[in-house]
Formats: structure tokens, sequence, C-alpha cells
């Protein structure tokens, strides 16, 4: 009897163990996952943020420009720059027959003519001399240079040819390729090439949707928690309007973009692709969680307040603006941050009403077409070329950046100002 | 004859001191009452008895606890069988939301004490008899333990505490949610328990107090400040303090 | 833009008012709030009237000219887009004569239109404030009806919530309607196969053919893909989620907890986008060698990466939530088992989880109900062709990849493929909302259980 008590015993423990070393594992899982995950994106992103760039001696020459000896600012912006910036690149071989001349060009981003164009301008007296300028590398070089493109492979299976490789061979040798931080990457929009594309269009789409979201959600949202926790009548209207909200907060954001072009666009006939409708999606999304977050903090607030207030001889009206509103406040804040970070990592509603399009300019307001972070992350995701894959994990990084900077932004707030009741 | 010995016992909350060297026997097969004012530490004492404050992170026991020769605040006791030996009632009646039936049934399979279906059987109808709720409830065993009245409840954490015989029951205030009638009920049951298992009960009421047990201690700001037979507590202690609370001067 | 200098205007003669006035039966600003709504609301109104009916209006009296020499109606709108066009600058095609008069009457038009509303707006303020400056001049209270005003205000905003769901069923119903004009139901819920890039309309008078949509537009493959991968996501989320949040609310130490709930309740955070990418690039081509490797085909946009990252998004979604359930099972009840010498694995799974069970199943419910809603992971991870098929290395499509694939780009409305994909969104809206409403009923019930 008391031998098999003992048995039991050790079963016991050992389950107990077991159970335990379980959940240590769960835990250890989701951990790791998030570990992979965030070492995924920063090793094949970190290297978006540098760009290879080639330095190639240019010769400009006033003739080939079209230009007299002494021309004016107007004439720099007009002359011809492409047959210079065409002879730059097939001067790095001298030798090259017309289809090596024709890869030659293409081992620069169409961009290098607006770089010479700009380094004349920016030095006029560089006009009749020779001067090294620093050129975009193609995408396919740049991942060359960073070790990630599989030279190995046979030629007709990549797109770089093998004579773009020893010409490209030789100018590191000579130290002609360098890498420098990739600002074009911050500041250009998007682009069907990846060394040119950047994220300032779509950084300029989601600022504006997520302005127009706040403009809209925080308002209303706030107001309704306030009818909703200090005014409403409890009856089954507003226990109704409960359940709609607390339902709206788990509805598929997918629907939202269904709404959004159903309504805001089939409808109300309002500009497709732009942050305007996406903000406005948005903010339908992000209404229920700012009203549940302000709600909350409407609730934390004792009644002790309302009813000293009300014994002073306040109006409802009055107490609920003087007193506990502002005591509501930073709880309503940091949720209402929250929400804006869920509505800015959002993607599916915005790809529904067309902020999926194209856009190789920078919106100058909501009105105009533009992507949104995420958006642009689906789209350069879609894309089949080598060079927008490191694009992704960057516009991801920066993306994340964003994501934390809310949340630490919305936590400082809670822990800063929110008063703690006894 | 002694059955467990407390000797220099100190407890802590984190950096609070609780408990100031407690020093204390507990005699066997009879009933123990802790008396004292509110947050003087008899609860925490009791809780020290089967380790409960080992649930509480912050809590720290030092000192001597022996049972049946055994120093449970030693790192080779094993509290599962610690808590097996002694059972436990609290103060708020806490059925576990299940069966009445799967309710007293908790402690026997989890320490696997019953062979058959048969076997369980009798263990549940012996401790819901010693319980005194046999009779109230052999109807409904399979009804949940929730929805009984208070005392019933209690009893039936009692019957649970009884299933696994265990040698001690330690009650924290087991009656202090309860009405009058309920708590006369208890209190026939503690006096009917003591033959076969010690007792220890913490109260309030020292009416209670006088009524259930044979041998009291007073308990004051984390100090044990007088035992002995409750007769001599109650009607001639030595300590002024003793003195003062009895005839509730304070507390 | 009028209504909020009226606004300002109002409140500044209003205290302008209040300092001569002595005898007040309310705070000053009161008056100051009232003339101010006095003066922007009835202005406003008037303003969103005119703003919505005044298109509707020149429209008319162009067309009017027009209306009798014959042409059709789609003619005529054609006219009114081309003279709207060419008066902004923007026409690019052939300016014919007729479009040419017409856009300087637009013009004209839109100029009268714009002066008299100016006019007819200052007239409504100035007569609504004269109205409500003799109010305040014969000392009457102001503070009810302010208050009363900003009640509204409250109770309209509180009205958003309805409005969304109201415009969410609104925007579906029509278009779904539409749908199963052409589509029968049966077909839709019933019908095996789901190709709707064969719905491609030559022309109008297809369009409600019918016979020309047989076999296109058959649910049950999308359905199978949706719960099937929305399983497989279950399958990864509940032990992984369900343990972690037993270990945080049970076992951890206050420090581990500190640490590891914030940095699990990341992958929350993290926008779905983002682990669409991640499963596309790497957790498929990396199921794809491993199952190459052990002589398994399998696809790169297999049901299982989807799936399984679905399920890593999950997994805090049901952690966090069931922590929180089972924190609120109140402690009286772990000391009770405790004190019958129950082990902690014991007390777990034997007293807590059966007493958190309707929190956690509340909990995993709306997890499958996310499960089934999300999009970006399956648009981006999963196939887009929709196989009817049970093996999770093959590749499947759901309700959301579809509307997505469906409604990216161009969309002409009126078109059975665009519908098809509003009554995808019509019953994935009444799964989740299904879903929400018993998840949320039950851990409501819950909550008030321990309360």
């Amino acid at each position: 009897m008391n031998k098999n008590k003992e048995k039991l015993l050790a079963k016991r423990y050992s389950s107990e163990k077991r159970f335990q070393f379980l959940g240590k594992s769960a835990i250890f899982m989701a951990l790791l996952f998030l570990a992979i995950f965030i070492f995924k994106i920063f090793s094949t992103g970190y290297t978006a943020f540098q760009k290879t760039w080639l330095i190639v001696p240019v010769n400009f020459d006033a003739e080939t420009m079209y230009l007299d000896a002494n021309p004016s600012k107007e004439d720099l912006e007009e002359a011809d720059y492409f047959e210079i910036s065409l002879q730059s690149m097939f001067n790095l071989d001298k030798n090259a027959n017309e289809k090596q001349q024709n890869e030659l060009k293409k081992m620069v981003s169409y961009f290098f003519e607006r770089e010479i164009k700009q380094e004349l301008i920016n030095d006029p007296s560089l006009l009749g001399k020779t001067k090294d300028v620093y050129i975009t590398a193609s995408d396919d070089l740049d991942q060359v240079f960073k070790g990630n493109y599989p030279r190995d492979l046979p030629e007709n299976q990549r797109r770089v040819t093998d004579y773009q490789l020893k010409i490209f061979d030789q100018l590191v040798e000579q130290g002609k390729v360098e890498s420098k931080f990739n600002l074009s990457f911050f500041t250009y929009p998007d682009s069907r090439e990846a060394e040119l594309a950047g994220i300032a269009s779509s950084f300029m789409g989601s600022i504006f949707s997520i302005l127009v979201c706040l403009a809209i959600a925080f308002p209303v949202a706030v107001l309704a928690a306030i009818y909703l926790e200090e005014f409403a009548p409890k009856n089954r209207f507003t226990d109704f309007i409960e359940v709609n909200i607390n339902n709206l907060a788990a509805v598929p954001s997918i629907v939202f973009g269904l709404l959004g072009l159903g309504i805001l666009l089939a409808v109300f006939q309002l500009p497709r692709s732009t942050p305007l409708v996406g903000g406005i999606t948005l903010s339908l999304m992000t209404l229920p969680t700012i009203i549940i977050a302000c709600r909350a903090s409407l609730k934390a607030v004792p009644p002790s307040i309302r009813e000293a207030a009300l014994a002073m001889g306040a109006s409802r009206m009055q107490t609920t603006m003087h007193h506990t509103v502002p005591l509501s406040m930073p709880g309503t804040l940091s949720g209402t941050i929250i929400g804006l970070a869920q509505a800015l990592g959002e993607t599916a509603p915005l790809i529904l009403i067309g902020m999926v399009a194209f856009v190789n300019t920078i919106p100058g307001s909501p009105m105009d077409p533009a992507a949104s972070l995420p958006v642009q992350i689906y789209i350069w995701a879609e894309s089949a070329e080598r060079g927008f894959v490191e694009k992704v994990s960057a516009c991801i990084m920066v993306l994340l950046g964003f994501l934390i900077v809310m949340n630490l932004f919305a936590q400082i707030i809670r822990h800063k100002f929110e008063k703690k009741w006894s | 004859m002694i059955k467990i010995s407390a000797k220099n016992v100190d407890v802590f909350y984190g950096k609070k001191q609780a408990l100031f060297n407690i020093n204390l026997d507990i005699e066997e097969n009879q009933v123990t009452a802790l008396i004292g004012p509110s947050g003087c530490g008899k609860s925490t004492f009791l809780r020290c008895l089967n380790r409960m404050n080992d649930v509480i992170d912050i809590c720290k026991v030092q000192g001597e606890i022996v049972i049946n020769d055994f120093n449970i605040n030693d790192k080779g006791c094993d509290v599962v069988r610690l808590r097996e030996k002694i059972g436990m009632v609290f103060q708020k009646p806490n059925p576990f939301p299940k069966t009445l039936y799967e309710n007293i049934s908790y402690g026997p399979t989890i320490h696997g004490m019953a062979q058959s279906k048969q076997e369980m059987d009798e263990i549940v109808e012996t401790s819901l008899k010693k319980a005194a709720l046999w009779e109230e409830v052999k109807d409904r065993l399979h009804e949940p333990g929730t929805g009984l009245s208070g005392g019933q409840q209690q009893r039936l954490c009692i019957a649970r505490a009884i299933s696994v015989q265990p040698e001690v029951i330690l009650m924290d205030e087991p009656c202090s949610a309860l009405d009058p009638i309920a708590t006369a009920q208890i209190e026939e049951l503690i006096d009917e328990l003591k033959k076969e298992h010690t007792i220890i009960i913490v109260t309030h009421s020292m009416a209670q107090a006088a009524r259930v047990s044979q041998r009291t201690g007073f308990f004051h700001l984390g100090e044990l400040i007088e035992h002995g037979s409750t007769d001599k507590i109650f009607k001639n202690p030595d300590n002024t303090k003793t003195q003062d609370y009895i005839t509730g001067r304070f507390g | 833009m009028l209504g909020f200098t009226s606004y300002y205007f109002g409140r500044k003669k209003a205290y302008t008012i209040q300092s001569t006035n002595k005898r007040l039966t309310a705070l000053p600003q009161f008056y100051g709030y009232y003339l101010a709504i006095w003066c922007a609301i009835p202005a406003f109104i008037i303003y969103s009237l005119w703003a919505i009916f005044e298109p509707t209006i020149v429209k008319l009296l162009i067309l009017s000219d027009y209306a009798n020499q014959g042409y059709l109606d789609d003619e005529l709108n054609l006219i009114y887009e081309k003279t709207k066009a060419l008066s902004r600058g923007q026409f690019t095609g052939e300016v014919t004569s007729l479009i040419q008069t017409s856009s300087e009457k637009y013009l004209n038009l839109r100029s009268i239109a714009q002066s008299s509303k100016v006019v007819i707006v200052l007239c409504i303020i100035i007569a609504s404030v004269a109205y409500a400056y003799k109010r305040i001049s014969s000392n009457n209270r102001t503070r009810e009806p302010v208050e009363k005003f900003f009640n509204a205000v409250l109770f309209t905003a509180s009205l958003a919530a309805i409005l969304t769901t109201v415009g969410i069923v609104f925007s579906l119903i029509f278009q779904t309607i539409d749908f199963f004009k052409v589509i029968p139901l049966f077909d839709f819920v019933f019908g095996t196969h789901w190709y709707p890039a064969k719905a491609f309309v030559r022309d109008s008078s297809e369009a409600l053919d019918p016979t020309m949509y047989s076999d296109t537009f058959g649910a049950v493959p999308i359905f199978a893909g949706t719960f099937f991968i929305a399983f497989i996501a279950m399958c990864v989320a509940i032990p992984i989620g369900l343990m972690s949040g037993i270990y945080l609310a049970e076992y951890a130490s206050y420090k581990v907890r500190q640490y590891a709930k914030p940095l699990i309740e990341i992958l929350a955070g993290i926008p779905t986008v983002v682990y669409g990418f991640f499963a596309a690039l790497t957790v498929g081509p990396f199921l794809k060698d491993i199952g190459t490797a052990m002589g398994l085909e399998v696809s790169a946009e297999s049901a299982l990466a989807a799936g399984g990252v679905m399920g890593i998004m999950i997994i805090p979604f049901i952690s966090s939530l069931s922590d929180d359930v089972i924190t609120s099972v109140p402690q009286s009840l772990r000391d009770g088992s405790y004190a019958m010498g129950a082990t902690k694995s014991e007390t777990i799974k034997k007293v807590i989880f059966p007493a958190a069970l309707p929190g956690i199943v509340g909990s995993i419910l709306l997890g499958v109900s996310r499960a089934i809603g999300e999009t970006m992971i399956v648009v981006m991870a999963s196939g887009l062709a929709a196989n009817l098929t049970l093996n999770p290395l093959e590749s499947t499509s759901t309700i959301t990849a579809q509307i997505v694939v469906i409604l990216i780009g161009d969309q002409a409305f009126g078109d059975p493929k665009t519908q098809a994909a509003f009554a995808l969104g019509m019953s994935l809206f009444i799964v989740t909302l299904c879903l929400n409403i018993v998840a949320l009923r039950v851990v409501k019930k819950y909550r008030e259980k321990y309360e």
C-alpha cells in the first residue's frame, strides 16, 4: 500500500514537471518565433539603407551639350546631358561593341543623366572639365556588391551578364565602387526600378490617412464614450449600441474595405486611391477601439469626484466636462494612439479602396492618390525583382519603428499622467 | 501528547515582519483556538502549519514547525504529502464549481485512495456523514456544489477536507460568513471531529473559542502573548493584555 | 468654413452682450454658446442642403436645354461630364460648340450659385442671431437649451457605431442581392467550382445570362479553404497560446511575467502584411525545401505556411485572453485545492481550467473569428486558385483572398464578378458576426460570474 503510494506520488510529480515544461516551451516557442521574425527582417533589410554607387569620370564637354562657354542657369537646365552621360558610360570599356555598350548603359539606373546634370548645376565651373561623378548602380549590381546575388547561376538565368560582371569587378578593383547611406530610400517616391524606389510617397500617404483617421475617429469616439458612460439611460437601445461597438471591434478589417468601396466610393463618389477615403475607412475601424478605451478610463474615475462636483451645484454636463473628462484623458489618449497604431499597420481595406495603385509622385494633400507604408510592403513583396526584397524588409523596419514609437508613447502617457485611484 | 510543535517561527511579508518568534505546542485530538484582534497574525500562523504561505510569493517563513518528529520547513518536506495529512477549511466557503460528488472525491482521486467506484462512493458517503451533510444532500450528489446554502457549503468544505482522512484540520474563521444556526451546526461538528482529528481553529469570536476549544492561544501584533488551557486563559490569564482583550477593552 | 467663422463671430458678440447685461440666470459662457449655436446651426444646415442639391439643380438647368432634342439619358450624362471637365480645364477631347456653350453656362450658373449662397447664408446667420439676441435680452434661462443641445450632439456621436454597422450591411446587401439574381443561391453555397476569371463579360447582353456563369461561382472550395486554413492556424495557436497563458498566469514569477507578456504581445502588434511577407518569403520556401528533402511535393504557397504563420499571429490573442480569464478565477478555489494536497498542475487541470473554461472557449472563438477574417497573410502566402483539397501541403484559397483578388485594381459595379466579392464579404461578415456575438456573450457571462 505504501509502495503504491510512493509510486503514485512519483507519477504525480513527473506529470507536474511535464506540465511545467509544456508551459515553458510554449512561451519559448512564442518568443522564438518573435526572435526569428525580427532576425529575418533585420538581416535581409539592413542592406537597403546602403546604396551602391559607381564612380564614373564624366567629361562635361560644352560642345556635346550644345552650350556656349558662359551658359546662364536656364541654359544649364535645358542642355542635352544624354550624350555626355552615355559617353562616360561607354568610356568604361573603350573596345565595347554595340551590344556591350548597351549593357554598359544598363549598369546604372536610368536616373544617371539627371545625376550628372545635378552635378553641373551645382558647380557650373566644371564645364569643359572631367570629373568623377557618383552614379547610382542598377539594382542588380547593387545586390551583387552586397553579396546577395547568385553569381554562379548560368548566365542565361540571371539578369546581370558576364560582361557587366567583368566590368563591375574591374571597377571594384580600382576602388570605383562605393557604398553610401541610401538617402533616396527616404526621399524618393515609389518606382519600378528597385534602386530608385523610395518610401516618401507611401510614407506621406500613411501620414495623411492617419491624420484623417485621427480627425474623425477621436472626436466622435470621445463624444460617444462620454454619452454612453455618463449620460445614457440604461435601456435596450444603449445595450444595443454597446453590443454593436463590441462587435465592430471584432469585424474583419476587409469588411471595412468593402464598406469603403461600396459606400464611400460608389455612393458618395469620393476620389479613389486617396488617403482621404483611406482615412475615413480606417477611422470607422478605429472608432470602437477608442470608444472602448475612453469608456474604460471614464469608468476608472471614482464616483466620489462626480458626487463632489454635483454636490457643489454643478450640472451633469459641467461635472463631466470640467472633472470627469479631463481626468480620463490620459487613458483615452493612450487608447487612441494604440488604435492609430493598429490603423497604421492595416493593409487589406486600403487595397480595396484602391490605395494599391502605383504612385510615383509624393502626395501633397489627402486628396492626391497615394499608397501607404503597409500597402507599399505588399506592392514590393509582390514584385519579382531581387532588389525589392531588401526594400520590403527595410520598409517593414521603418513601419515597425513607427509602431514601436507610438506604443512607447502610449505607455509613457499612461504611466506618467494617469492618476492612480486607491 | 503533542502533535505539532512550533519553535521560533518568524514570518515576513517582504520586508515587513508579521510573526515574531512564535513557540507553541498543539495537543493531539484536542481543539486549539487561536484568538486575537484583526491583523495579529493568527491566520498567518495557521497557514504556516500546512505551508499555505508558499502560495504567496513574498512570504518567507523561518524557524521550525515539527509535526510527527518532522520539521515541515525542511527543504526535503513534500508539501503535497504534508497537505494530505493536514486539511484546511477556509473563512469563506470555497466549493469547486463542480458537483457535490466531485467536490468530495477530488482529494481521494488525486491521492489515489480509492481503487474502484464503489470505494469512492463509500468515501464520499462517510465524509458527508461525518460532516453531517449526508441527509440533506444524498439525493442531489450530482448537482453543483455552488448551489448549496452558505452553511451547507461550509460543511461541504469540511467534508472535502476530511475525505482524505487528515490527521490535523486547520480552520480559518470557518463561521465568520455564516448565520448563527449554521454556526451552531459547525461547532457541534467540530466537537465530533476532534475524536479522530486534531483541530486548530482561528476565530474572531471569543465565545466560540470558549465553547469549542480545550486550549487557546492569544496573538497580538504578531506575537503569541499567552497560551494554555481555555479555562485558564478565559478565567485567569497571566498577561494583562490577554485580560483586556478577553474582557473587551480592545480589539 | 462659413459656419466656423460665424461661430467665433457669434461668441464674441455674446461676450459683449453679457458685459452689459447684469442680471444673468446662467454663466456668461452659456449665453455665448447659446448665441453661437443659433448662429452656426441654421446656417450650417442651409449650407449643407445647398451643397447637396446644388450640383443636381445645376445639372437640371443645363440639361433642360437639350432635354427635348431627343438625346438618350446616357448621352445627356456624357454631355454633362464633358461640360464639367471643360470648365475645370481638364478636358482633353475635341471641344464641340455644344459643350463650349454649355460650359460657359455652367460657369455662369456656378458663380450665381456661389454668390447667392453667400448672401443667403449670411442672411440666415443675421436672422437667427437677431432672434437669439432678442431671447437673451428677455432674460431667459440659457443653460438648459445649451446643455440639451450638447446632449443631442453626444447622442448623435454614439450613433456612429450603429451607423457603421448599418453602412456595412448596406454596402454588402445590394450587391449581394444583385449577385443572387444572376447566380442562384444554391449554386453559390453548394457549387464546387470557383473560377471567377471565367466570368469575363464581353458585352452587357451577356451580363445577365445565367448560363454563362454555371460552374463559375461555387463557393464550396473557398469556404472549405477558409475553414481549413483557420483550422491549421488554431492547431498552432491553441496549444501554444493556451499553455503560455496558463504558464504566465500560474507559474511565471513576477519578473518573467513582466518581460514575457509584453514580448509575446508584440506578436499581436505586428501588421499582418509583415506576417504575409514572412510567410511568403521565408516559411513557404522553407517548408518546400523540407518537403523536397523528404520526397514530398510541397507547394511554395501551401496552406500549411499560411495557416502556420496565421497561428503565430493569433498566439498572443489566445494567451493574453486566457491569462486574463485564468487570473480572474478566485484565489480561494486555488487555496482549497492546494490545501487538499493537490499539486499545481492538478489544481490547474482539475479546478482552474474547468472553472475558466467558458472564458477560454470565448477567447478561442474570438481567435477563430480573427483567423477567418485575416486577409494579408493568405493573399500573400496561400494560393489564389481555389482548390478543393484537405492536403495542407497544397495551395488553397480563402474568402478574404478571393475578395482581394477580385477587387484589386479597377472594378465595374454591376459585374457579377464584383458582386461575387460582395457576396463573399457578406458571408464573411455573417460568419464572424455570429462567432463574435457568441464569444462576447460567453466571456461576458463568465466575467459576471466572478465579479
